[in-house]
C-alpha cells in the first residue's frame, strides 16, 4: 500500500523529513522520529496544544494551524508553539460582577485593543477574536461568551497582539461572569439538589439497592422511556 | 468532496432513502438479541485478546493482553537509588496525580476544606480526556425524572454489574455537580427562563443529558482549571508519578515524580494521595484505533496496582460506536453520541438502518461491527478497512436547517477541515476505543484498598459496571472527584506527617516478576505512547 502514498518533503523547526501526505502535522512529526511531549495533547482539535506556526517554501506569509487538525503539505516550514506565557488575572467568581469595570481590573489591556485584527487572522478555530473583545469592551458579556464559546486557549491570537492582550483569558472569564450572572439558574434544579440534600430522594432509590437482580432487570426491561 | 469515485456513487443511496427514513421508528433488540450480538461480536469476547495477570493483588485476574502487558513490567525506579527520605521537593497534604477533570474537583474540595493541595500531571493542566468529551453529563434534574430513575438506567447499562453503592453515590450526586458547575460558571446549554437544555443518549429513559454545544467537557474542564488557577493551587505540569511511596505503616504517603524535561526523579511526601489520571485508550487493545487523550496510557492502574489497589472490570473495554473511519485524518476520532441523540442513524452500504440509533454504546458497536464482518454490508473504504454511514445530514430534516451548526460545531469544523460537510453530506464511522469500564476498585469515599490512597475518574472501577452510558463519565469525574478530595482533606487534618517513606512494595513486586518471568523487558508506567515510525 505504502507504494501508492505519495510522499511530500517538511520542514521541522528547519529540518527536512519526508512523509507521508496523507499525515497531518502532528503524525508527521511522529514520523519523523519525534516523540511528542510539549505540543501534543487531545490529538482532535479540543485542548489547543499544538498550535504551529508555518511558511511554505517561496512564500513569505505566515500561517497558523493546529498540528492535530491540518494535513501535511510539501514545502511546509513549520515550528510548534508548545507554551506561551500570556498572564492569567485570578479573581474571586462570587465578589465580582458581569461588569466593565471588574473587567477592567482584571484585564485593562483589552481596553487597549488597537483594532488591527490579527488576532482574528491568527485563530485557527476561525473565532472572530477582535468581534469578542469589542463585546467585552462594551460589557456584552453575552455576545462575547457565544462568539468565543468554541476557543481552544491555544495562545496563537496572544502571540501576534501588538497590544499584549490576553484574549482566550479574558474571554473565559467573560463566559463565566455572563454564565453565573446573566444567564438564569435553572429553578428546578435547586429544588431538587435541596431534595437531595434533604434525603427526600433516599427511600425510591433504597428500593432498587436492596432488590435482587431479577427484579431489577424487569424493572429496567419494562421501563418507561420518554 | 471528500467522497469521490465509487463513495461518491455510494452516497447517492444514502440521499435517496433519507426523506423516507424521517420519523420512521427503527425496532430496539430484545434482551436476547442484544446479549447474542454481544457474544458474537464484542471485542471483549474475543478470547484472543485477553490473559491472565501473572503479579500482584489480582493475580490471575482477566486482562486485555496490553494492559497485561503495562502491568507485568519492571518499575522505572529498579536501578535508580533515591533517599525516600532526604527533606521532599514537595511536601502536602494532598497530592493529586493527574490534571483532568476529577483531579481538577478533588483540588477545588481538598482546597476548600482547608488542605494543602498539589497537582501534579504528565502534560499540561487539563490535557486529559475531560477536554474531549463532547456529547454531554447526565443528571436526574427534571420533574418527570429521579436519581433512582436514573440508578435503574445506569444499572440496566452496566449490565447489572456495577458496585450499588457506586452508581447510588453517582446519580444522587448528579444534581448537586451540576449545580456546582452552574454556580462556577459554566456555560451550559439553555433556555431564557434558566432551564437547562436536555437531550436522550444510548440507554438514557430520560431526557437527562446536559450539554455545553458539543463541546462539553472542554467547557467544564476549563472551567474548573481556571477555578484551580483562581485558587492558586499549586499545579506542576509535566511530572508524571512513576511509583506510589508507602510509609511505614503501609499507607499512601506521596509519590515519586518524574520531570519529563529534565528527566530528574521528584520526591512528594503527601498524607493522602489521590490517583486521577484517567484512562488507557493508547494502549490500543486489538490494534483498535482511539479516541483517547494522548496520556492515556493506564499509568495511574499500573502504580497504584504495585501499592496494593485491586482491581474490577479491568477486562471491560468500551468501544464507542461512532469513532471516525474516513477521511484517514480522523481515524479513531470521536464522533460525539450527541450526533445520533439527535437523529442521525448508522446505514449500511444499501443506505438501509440496521440497528436502533440509541442503543447502549457495547450492543450499537456490536452491532456495527457485525454489519461488516458477518453481513458484509459495510462501505469499503480506499484504505483497506471497512465503515458504516452515519446519516447527520438527516438531523436537519428532523430538527430544521441550521441545527448542526448550532448543536455540533466541532464536529462540523472536525470534518469540514478534512473536507467533509457533515451538513450535506453523511459521515463514515467505525468503533473506536474510547473507555476503560473497570479500573481500580474504590469505595462511595473514593478510597482504594490501601489505606489514604484514593482513586477518581476513569482510572476508578465498579461505578459502571462492565458498561457505562454516555454522559456518565463526565459526571464520574466529577463526582467521585469531589468525594475523593473531601474525605483526603479530612482525613488529612488528623494524619501526622508520615514517616519512613519507601517502595518495599515495589521490591515485593519486582520479586514476584523474577519468580514467574513475566516481565520479559518492560518497564512501566509507559508515560509516552511510542508513534514515531515503524
Amino acid at each position: 500500500m505504502s507504494d501508492e502514498i505519495k510522499m511530500v518533503d517538511i520542514f521541522i523547526m528547519g529540518k527536512r523529513y519526508t512523509v507521508p501526505e496523507t499525515l497531518t502535522i502532528m503524525d508527521g512529526m511522529e514520523y519523523a522520529g519525534y516523540q511528542l511531549k510539549r505540543g501534543c495533547g487531545c490529538r482532535a482539535g479540543f485542548c489547543g496544544a499544538c498550535a504551529t506556526v508555518y511558511r511554505m517554501a517561496g512564500d513569505y506569509e505566515l500561517k497558523v494551524a493546529l498540528a492535530c487538525q491540518t494535513k501535511v503539505e510539501d514545502g511546509m516550514y513549520l515550528a510548534q508553539i508548545p507554551f506561551f506565557p500570556g498572564r492569567k488575572a485570578t479573581f474571586d467568581l462570587e465578589k465580582i460582577k458581569a461588569s466593565t469595570a471588574h473587567m477592567a481590573q482584571l484585564y485593562p489591556e483589552v481596553f487597549r485593543c488597537l483594532g488591527c485584527s490579527s488576532c482574528t487572522k491568527v485563530c485557527p478555530q476561525d473565532i472572530d477574536v477582535m468581534q469578542y473583545i469589542a463585546y467585552i469592551q462594551r460589557g456584552d458579556f453575552e455576545k462575547a461568551a457565544d462568539l468565543s464559546f468554541d476557543c481552544v486557549m491555544c495562545g496563537l491570537c496572544v502571540s501576534r497582539c501588538p497590544a499584549n492582550i490576553v484574549h482566550y483569558n479574558a474571554a473565559l472569564t467573560a463566559r463565566r461572569m455572563y454564565s453565573r450572572y446573566i444567564a438564569k439558574p435553572d429553578a428546578f434544579l435547586a429544588e431538587r439538589t435541596k431534595a437531595i440534600e434533604e434525603g427526600s430522594c433516599d427511600a425510591e432509590i433504597d428500593v432498587l439497592i436492596n432488590s435482587d437482580q431479577a427484579k431489577l432487570q424487569e424493572m429496567y426491561n419494562n421501563r418507561e422511556i420518554e | 468532496m471528500a467522497y469521490t469515485g465509487k463513495l461518491g456513487e455510494l452516497v447517492k443511496k444514502v440521499e435517496e432513502s433519507r426523506t423516507s427514513r424521517v420519523g420512521v421508528h427503527y425496532p430496539r433488540m430484545s434482551q436476547e438479541e442484544r446479549q447474542d450480538v454481544l457474544e458474537n461480536f464484542h471485542p471483549d469476547y474475543n478470547k484472543n485478546g485477553f490473559r491472565n495477570v501473572k503479579v500482584g493483588v489480582n493475580k490471575g485476574a482477566r486482562m486485555p493482553v496490553e494492559m497485561a502487558d503495562v502491568f507485568e513490567s519492571w518499575s522505572r525506579l529498579r536501578d535508580v537509588n533515591l533517599d525516600l527520605n532526604a527533606a521532599p521537593d514537595y511536601d502536602v497534604d494532598v497530592l493529586i496525580i493527574g490534571g483532568g477533570g476529577a483531579g481538577a474537583s478533588a483540588a477545588l474540595e481538598a482546597h476548600a476544606a482547608g488542605s494543602e493541595v498539589m497537582i501534579a500531571t504528565k502534560l499540561r493542566f487539563g490535557d486529559a480526556n475531560t477536554m474531549m468529551a463532547q456529547g454531554g453529563i447526565q443528571a436526574a434534574d427534571k420533574e418527570n425524572d429521579t436519581p433512582a430513575i436514573h440508578y435503574l438506567d445506569v444499572v440496566g447499562g452496566g449490565r447489572f454489574e456495577n458496585v450499588p453503592e457506586l452508581a447510588r453515590a453517582l446519580v444522587m450526586d448528579a444534581p448537586l455537580v451540576i449545580k456546582w458547575l452552574e454556580d462556577l460558571g459554566t456555560m451550559f446549554d439553555k433556555k431564557d427562563d434558566g432551564t437547562m437544555i436536555t437531550i436522550h443518549g444510548g440507554g438514557t429513559s430520560r431526557k437527562r443529558m446536559h450539554a455545553a454545544r458539543d463541546y462539553t467537557g472542554a467547557e467544564i474542564m476549563r472551567t474548573l482549571r481556571d477555578e484551580v488557577l483562581n485558587k492558586q493551587i499549586t499545579v506542576v505540569e509535566f511530572c508524571p508519578a512513576v511509583e506510589i511511596l508507602l510509609d511505614k505503616k503501609g499507607q499512601a504517603a506521596g509519590a515519586v515524580l518524574f520531570n519529563l524535561e529534565t528527566e530528574q526523579y521528584l520526591i512528594a511526601r503527601a498524607k493522602t494521595v489521590i490517583i486521577a489520571t484517567g484512562g488507557s485508550g493508547r494502549l490500543h487493545y486489538r490494534g483498535f484505533p482511539t479516541s483517547n487523550h494522548y496520556g492515556a496510557t493506564a499509568d495511574g492502574l499500573i502504580i497504584g496496582y504495585r501499592a496494593g489497589a485491586k482491581t474490577i472490570y479491568a477486562d471491560s473495554i468500551q468501544y464507542h460506536p461512532t469513532g471516525g473511519a474516513y477521511p484517514p485524518q480522523l481515524l479513531g476520532l470521536l464522533v460525539t453520541e450527541k450526533t445520533r441523540g439527535l437523529g442521525a442513524t448508522p446505514l449500511n452500504i444499501k443506505g438501509e438502518q440496521f440497528v436502533y440509533h440509541l442503543e447502549t454504546r457495547d450492543v450499537e458497536s456490536s452491532a456495527i461491527i457485525r454489519e461488516c464482518d458477518e453481513r458484509e454490508l459495510g462501505v469499503p473504504l480506499p484504505t483497506g478497512i471497512t465503515a458504516v454511514w452515519l446519516d447527520s445530514p438527516i438531523i436537519e430534516l428532523i430538527h430544521g436547517e441550521g441545527t448542526i451548526e448550532r448543536q455540533l460545531p466541532a464536529m462540523m469544523r472536525q470534518f469540514q477541515r478534512f473536507g467533509v460537510d457533515i451538513r450535506k453530506e453523511p459521515m463514515l464511522i467505525y468503533p473506536t476505543l474510547h473507555y476503560q469500564n473497570g479500573g481500580l476498585l474504590i469505595d462511595e469515599k473514593g478510597m482504594t484498598a490501601v489505606e489514604k490512597l484514593y482513586v477518581a475518574g476513569e482510572a476508578a472501577g465498579g461505578i459502571h459496571g462492565t458498561n457505562r452510558l454516555m454522559g456518565n463519565s463526565l459526571l464520574d469525574i466529577i463526582v467521585f472527584g469531589r468525594r475523593a478530595g473531601r474525605h483526603a482533606a479530612a482525613v488529612s487534618k488528623d494524619s501526622p506527617v508520615p514517616e519512613g517513606l519507601n517502595l518495599e512494595h515495589v521490591n515485593v513486586y519486582h520479586r514476584e516478576l523474577e519468580e514467574t518471568g513475566a516481565a520479559d523487558e518492560r518497564v512501566g508506567p509507559m508515560l509516552l505512547p511510542h508513534y514515531t515510525h515503524r
